[in-house]
């Protein structure tokens, strides 16, 4: 049998060779693009906002959603909404700031104005129209479909889809973990952006984020800096990892990774990097944790990273911090990401300053360790210009173990994306 | 400009300080640009979206103290530091150079940039923006405690990473 596939799918599988392979073309074709928006993006339950980032009634953000042009905000009853930033009038943007506080929304071109609920208020001249328009129907359009769950926001463009909570299913077990952190399970995006672009076809940084096999090619810059502020984090012999973790198949195209902590975790498990001074704080941190959970949802919460991969473009990642990424494909080669950090409202400035150095160590542009995924993804989408002469990309590791058995350094969880990839988008180049 | 920031320090004393930064970094000679540094140093790169927030409560882009700076030296020398394997190559124009105060022994100063990251197998990019310097004097020598790097550009965007010292 030969190791490699012939054929003309986009994913070919093979048990009994224990074989599984993508073909590059899903990386470089702007055709592959628009199906993806179509048979993707506008089918799923994608992210819009966290209801933490709009405190007051009137707050809003503006931001793409599946590459709409979306107000999300907090109307005066404190509804929030995610209303599309086009004028009913002629087209134009409405709401031309980044964030802000409204009274009503108001477009520049002609001076149409809309409640922050989305309803029409005004129209200058409105006597030049046969009747009286309607305040409701003319209003700023909604997304079709908006859901949350604990105050993660989603859209939906397929007025026909499942609901959000459906559609997450055992996603939210790890959303609960995250969130468990808090006391009065009451999470934050922090204040700070971080958006960059990466030259990359955005199925890479799902790959990626969830990826444990690069660790100690890619990060061992950063692994050399734990072991410098003197954090054990040789692995063991035999293994690629300090620690032996999983992948798991959450279903519906959701997968996690799920392993024990070595890194540190500002909730609530201390190393040397964040400095003696810290440890009493961070004692008294974990003792909340078990006197509100028991001890073995504290250890579940305080002693596991789990990275959570929501299908299609949502990462969560618990592990030396929080980050909250979503991006979408700009083009082909190139994917532009938000990134957010997360973390308990009821944090002090301490803990809250330990949270944010320890995400900056490792994630974002400016950290230890994304940067070198920047330019492993890079890489990788350089590699592909010769897609039609080197055309697969091999994900067999971990092929023919038992589900429970795949380790997060082998590629069945990445299996688990792409299967519902090529379920949804059809296998047929 | 007041009398006793002109007692303490010459705007050509900060510029020849800035210039000798610029070239060091444009040179990656690391480990002497750190001897710019006082020992209690800090760098910061704030968010785009909130250029004037303070790093305790802010997600920055970088915010190291001098114990992380230095370590960030240590990976930027290593090849396997892939962001920056192999060196980009910049280069800093560093312009309005001005005192903007005293208070104590800090001087704090500032100047606007334009630093342009070449790489293989990359686009051209450029960084526009202006520093914010607070500098001490240590032993006699002008040096540098805190120094911001805040970028004008509404988000990174094309920018990508900022793996270089900016
Ligand atoms: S396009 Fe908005 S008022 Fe005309
Ligand atoms: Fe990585």
């Amino acid at each position: 049998m030969n190791y490699m596939p012939s054929g003309h799918d986009f994913v070919v599988e093979n048990p009994e060779a224990k074989t599984f392979f993508v073909n590059r073309e899903v990386f470089v074709s702007p055709d592959v693009l628009e199906r993806e928006k179509r048979a993707v993006f506008d089918r799923c339950w994608v992210y819009v906002g966290h209801g933490s980032e709009l405190k007051n009634p009137g707050d809003f953000k503006t931001r793409p959603v599946a590459g709409r042009p979306v107000i999300f905000c907090r109307d005066r009853e404190g509804t929030v909404r995610a209303l599309i930033n086009c004028c009913r009038h002629r087209g134009a943007l409405v709401c031309r700031e980044r964030e802000g506080n409204a009274r009503q929304f108001y477009c520049m071109y002609h001076g149409w104005t809309y409640h922050p609920d989305g309803r029409l208020k005004s129209v200058p001249g409105e006597d030049a129209y046969g009747a009286p328009l309607n305040r409701d129907e003319m209003g700023l359009v909604p997304v079709p479909r908006l859901e949350s769950y604990r105050d993660f926001y989603f859209a939906n463009f397929d007025r026909d889809a499942v609901d959000l909570q459906s559609y997450l299913g055992n996603v939210k077990d790890y959303i609960d973990l995250v969130i468990d952190q808090s006391p009065s399970g009451k999470m934050q995006i922090i204040s700070g952006t971080q958006e960059y672009d990466i030259r990359a076809n955005w199925k890479l940084l799902v790959e990626n984020s969830v990826d444990d096999y690069h660790l100690i090619s890619t990060h061992s810059t950063w692994l050399n800096y734990m072991r410098n502020s003197g954090v054990n984090v040789t692995p063991p012999k035999g293994e690629l990892l300090p620690t032996r973790g999983f992948g798991k198949d959450l279903g519906n195209g959701h997968l996690t990774t799920d392993n024990p902590n070595y890194r540190g975790r500002p909730v609530a498990k201390w190393i040397s990097v964040y400095g003696e001074d810290a440890k009493a704080d961070i004692d008294a941190m974990r003792n909340e944790l078990v006197q509100r959970l028991g001890a073995a949802r504290a250890a579940r919460v305080a002693d596991t990273n789990r990275n959570l991969a929501i299908f299609p473009n949502l990462v969560i990642n618990d592990g030396s911090s929080v980050t909250v990424r979503h991006f979408y494909p700009v083009a082909p080669d190139r994917m532009h990401v938000t990134a957010w950090a997360l973390g308990p409202v009821e944090e002090t400035e301490a803990q809250r300053a330990r949270r944010l150095h320890a995400f900056l160590t490792f994630y974002g542009p400016g950290g230890f360790a994304t940067p070198d995924d920047v330019a492993a993804l890079e890489a990788a989408q350089l590699g592909f210009a010769a897609w039609r002469e080197v055309p697969w990309s091999d994900l067999s590791r971990g092929m023919g173990k038992a589900g429970d058995q795949q380790l997060a350094t082998d590629e069945g969880h990445l299996r688990v994306f792409w299967r519902k990839w090529s379920e949804m988008m059809g296998t047929q180049r | 400009m007041n009398e006793m920031v002109a007692a303490t320090v010459s705007r050509a004393e900060v510029e020849d300080l800035f210039y000798l930064e610029a070239d060091l970094l444009d040179s990656w000679r690391l480990d002497d640009w750190l001897q710019l540094l006082t020992d209690d140093a800090a760098y910061y790169v704030p968010p785009n979206d909130k250029p004037d927030a303070d790093a305790r409560y802010t997600l920055f882009t970088i915010a190291d103290d001098i114990v992380r700076l230095r370590e960030r030296v240590i990976r930027l020398k290593d090849p396997n530091c892939h962001a920056e394997f192999p060196l980009s190559r910049t280069r800093r124009m560093i312009g309005n150079v001005r005192i903007a105060g005293v208070d104590g022994e800090v001087i704090s100063a500032a100047a606007n940039f334009i630093v342009h990251r070449f790489r293989h197998n990359d686009l051209d990019r450029v960084f526009v923006g202006h520093y914010r310097y607070k500098l001490r004097r240590v032993g006699g020598r002008l040096k540098i405690a805190e120094r911001r790097a805040i970028l004008d550009a509404q988000q990174l965007g094309l920018l990508g990473s900022v793996s270089f010292i900016l």
